[in-house]
């Protein structure tokens, strides 16, 4: 299975035409997926709560928006999640690289990997995280969900997930 | 002239355009000059109206104003960037410059000392970009409207404010019925 080209799949298949990202190396395959479609546009954020106000943004005028970030961003966008996306109630998908988890070779990642979760569950934000490939056959479910509620959604996504980090 | 003043003076312009108003007394202040469906007041967020606008101006094709301060353009400044690599000529980003962070007691920014935001615009990319004074908002903001060409203004004023009160609309609300006028 090719997990960039699923993902993409289900956020047209769910009218998500509106991606901001950030990047990372784990999500560098799923953002050139997004980058080349013609039925998503692809806005590239220089820091995650003004993706974030992109997508706010966007959505308003009528747009299904989804963010691409790493998890370290949970640190940045706290303020945002809480004051705009949340106070204002408006859906927003996170997918999240997981960074800092099993098969991390960077040290400094595992230091807000420990507080991820715990950062999201203190937001009560509905978090989800992929482990194995075959997780990702719950982002359909997920997507559906999360403009259900119109809240915003984590779904984590782990260095297994997606595959590890070769010979780095 | 201060920030209320020029707000008061350009409220028959916003009034037909969908707009984007910064945290605080730029939001109290348009509240109370002239609430109406297509203002979309931010309650928290500093820094955030400008990428808000963007996202609105490139989702829909309405002209949508996003007016911001100086010190909240800083707060944020990697919008810039984005705004200029990513050309909606139906986006205007209103800086209203009072070198000075109104809200939290007018303390100065350093926009106030010697960085200028529109040599920082044009830096990013920005293609139009206007500086005008107080006086002259008015007519710059209607001719960058009727320009079709996104444009960022710059305006110069005096830093000042008055007393006024807090929003007190859910904020379920506001964006409901912006939502609605973006619709409409």
């Amino acid at each position: 299975m090719n997990i960039d080209k699923k993902i993409a799949d289900d956020l047209v298949a769910n009218d998500v035409s509106f991606v901001t990202t950030v990047p990372c190396k784990q999500l560098a395959g799923v953002i050139e997926e997004i980058e080349n479609r013609d039925d998503m546009f692809h806005i590239p954020a220089n820091k995650e709560d003004e993706g974030m106000g992109l997508c706010a943004g966007a959505f308003m005028g009528g747009k299904r928006p989804a963010i691409i970030m790493q998890n370290t961003a949970i640190g940045v966008t706290i303020n945002t999640l809480a004051t705009l996306t949340q106070y204002y109630r408006m859906p927003l998908p996170m997918i999240i690289s997981f960074r800092g988890e099993l098969r991390e070779p960077v040290a400094c990642q595992v230091e807000m990997a420990v507080h991820t979760k715990a950062l999201l569950a203190q937001l009560n934000i509905p978090t989800y995280h992929f482990h194995w490939q075959k997780d990702v056959e719950e982002f359909d479910n997920i997507l559906k969900y999360t403009f259900m509620c119109n809240k915003p959604v984590a779904i984590l996504t782990d260095a297994n997930f997606w595959g590890g980090y070769g010979d780095q | 002239m201060i920030r209320s003043e020029i707000l008061r003076e350009i409220a028959p312009i916003l009034r037909d355009q969908l707009v984007v108003c910064n945290i605080g007394l730029p939001s109290q202040e348009l509240h109370m000059i002239d609430d109406n469906a297509k203002n979309f007041y931010m309650l928290g967020t500093m820094g955030l109206s400008s990428s808000i606008g963007l996202g609105l101006a490139l989702a829909q094709d309405k002209t949508v104003i996003s007016i911001d301060g100086d010190g909240s353009v800083l707060t944020n400044l990697g919008t810039l960037p984005t705004i200029a690599n990513n050309v909606a000529d139906n986006y205007i980003l209103l800086i209203i410059d009072n070198g000075s962070y109104g809200s939290t007691g007018d303390q100065p920014t350093y926009a106030g000392k010697k960085t200028k935001l529109e040599k920082v615009a044009e830096a990013c990319g920005c293609e139009n970009v206007v500086v005008c004074q107080d006086v002259d908002t008015g007519k710059v903001l209607q001719a960058a409207i009727d320009s079709k060409k996104m444009t960022v203004i710059v305006v110069k004023c005096d830093s000042g404010n008055i007393k006024l009160p807090v929003i007190t609309m859910d904020p379920v609300v506001i964006r409901h019925r912006f939502m609605e006028a973006v619709k409409a």
